[in-house]
């Protein structure tokens, strides 16, 4: 199936989103959306990181040995990450500290690899960069949605604004403390993928097990 | 003929490369070539950048540090010059174990830090509750004076292992050495959403106005879940034991007899 440019970007978006169809990248999404302000980062980060180890990863493509694929492929990849941490250590000091260990982490981020492996070790560079701005793309619209009910919610506030104006600070709202919790990510995005595939049935997975019917007597 | 001999020269050359060149990608002299390639350019970029960009990451360290002890000073605002409201504070070293100042370093320029590891500055700790290993024999502690002279309040640096990371903050205490003004951390890696939350100014907010000694000198002051005497009582965070317990044990740590308590008795007595 030739995919145009467009489609590259949009795809994982909705209709092929690296969180609610692959389950990929729970781990950060669910420590990093307490804020939106730190989930708009860590997207950043992220699609930043995807968008340039797959470009980079298929100019190699070709002279990459397969007995050492995924090494080569990790370097690239840390290489990147550590890349973005002392340019946001250097740059964005404030955010680099409530992100903490998770940039770092982005190494482990399962869309990174995936989209390595799966994409940029078998299509041109720039269908690889738009590729990786897209999966990037889609995890940080996933992380905003959740940020957002979390934040909203959670702490009664929108980047740091004050919506809600929460009974501690002599408001009204009584915040649910749950939702600064890294479960309650858990029970978000577990709502939204069922959100999702029920406006896109072609999404829902096909059963592994057959319901068999056993005639009456 | 000479120009034939260069051909040939040059023709072995290309030919060493051609020979490399026409192997295929998963032979083994490729496969090292490709990998020795990579992890050189990697390691020369990241080198490069961590190198390059040092300057600007310490000094936004420095300026992360002054705007956490004019915080816990009660002092911050957004918006102010905060080098210029730095310099009302007078940073003093103190020698730990007579708790009197010293003037064997400059206060300015003297890295706690590195004292700390420095075999010749620190000593190795037996009794270790904060788990640090080795402690400075010499710390840097900032004085706050009031408009006419006198001690309005103290600031001390306090450290020690929470759940995953080293938490570093200040204590702020008032001019007597046993009220608490504030605490607060300014570097850890403590999990977000959880230990990361001793940064939460609502968490702070219950240090304010307790007391480290009861009447009778006994240091009281506790980090727990639950209850406790009212004083001394901070209660520890939801969901993070391991971040809580070790802010309990650093706490103490630095304000028992291995800490700060000689200097803090001097400086009630005024001998300093």
């Amino acid at each position: 199936m030739a995919q145009t440019k467009r489609d590259l970007l949009v795809d994982p978006l909705v209709d092929n989103n690296p969180i609610t169809l692959q389950v990929l990248g729970i781990c950060s999404a669910l420590a990093v959306t307490s804020s939106l302000q730190v989930a708009l980062v860590m997207s950043l980060a992220v699609t930043i990181v995807t968008a340039f180890s797959s470009m980079f990863i298929s100019i190699l493509r070709n002279y990459i040995p397969g007995s050492i694929r995924i090494i080569v492929q990790m370097v690239i990849i840390a290489s990147l990450v550590i890349l973005v941490d002392q340019v946001l250590k250097a740059f964005a000091f404030q955010i680099s500290k409530t992100l903490s260990v998770f940039v770092g982490l982005i190494i482990t981020n399962c869309i990174v690899m995936g989209r390595a492996e799966a994409f940029a070790m078998k299509n041109k560079p720039l269908d690889s960069f738009l590729d990786g701005i897209g999966n990037g793309l889609g995890y940080g619209l996933l992380l905003l949605v959740v940020g957002f009910i979390r934040e909203l919610f959670g702490s009664g506030s929108l980047f740091g604004f004050t919506i809600l104006n929460s009974v501690n600070n002599g408001g009204w709202y009584l915040p649910n403390g749950l939702l600064l919790l890294p479960p309650s990510a858990f029970f978000i995005i577990g709502l939204l993928i069922w959100a999702v595939r029920t406006w896109k049935p072609a999404q829902v997975e096909e059963r592994e097990y057959k319901i068999q019917t056993v005639d009456a007597h | 003929m000479p120009e034939q001999q260069i051909d040939t020269n040059q023709s072995t050359q290309l030919n060493w490369f051609q020979k490399i060149k026409s192997m295929p990608v998963d032979s083994t002299p490729k496969t090292i070539l490709v990998a020795v390639t990579l992890c050189l350019v990697c390691s020369m970029i990241v080198a490069s950048a961590a190198v390059n960009l040092r300057p600007m990451q310490d000094s936004n360290k420095l300026r992360d540090k002054q705007v956490n002890i004019l915080q816990v000073a009660g002092l911050y605002k957004d918006g102010i010059d905060v080098r210029k409201v730095f310099a009302s504070f007078d940073p003093r070293i103190v020698e730990m174990k007579t708790g009197k100042f010293s003037d064997a370093f400059d206060a300015q320029t003297f890295d706690d830090r590195a004292a700390a590891s420095d075999p010749e500055l620190s000593i190795e700790l037996q009794d270790d509750p904060a788990l640090i290993g080795r402690q400075s024999r010499y710390t840097t502690v900032y004085l706050l004076k009031n408009s006419n002279g006198s001690l309005d309040k103290v600031i001390l640096p306090i450290y020690g292992y929470g759940l995953w990371s080293t938490l570093y903050g200040f204590i702020a205490l008032e001019e007597n050495g046993n009220d608490i003004f504030g605490l607060q951390f300014y570097e850890h890696a403590e999990t977000p959403g959880l230990g990361a939350e001793v940064d939460n100014p609502r968490w702070r907010k219950q240090w304010s106005g307790k007391k480290l000694r009861d009447e009778n000198n006994t240091l009281l002051i506790q980090v727990t879940k639950g209850t406790g005497p009212e004083m001394h009582h901070i209660d520890g965070l939801a969901g993070a034991t391991l971040t809580s317990r070790g802010v309990d044990n650093l706490v103490k740590f630095w304000m028992g007899e291995a800490g700060f308590a000689p200097f803090l008795r001097n400086l009630t007595t005024g001998d300093t």
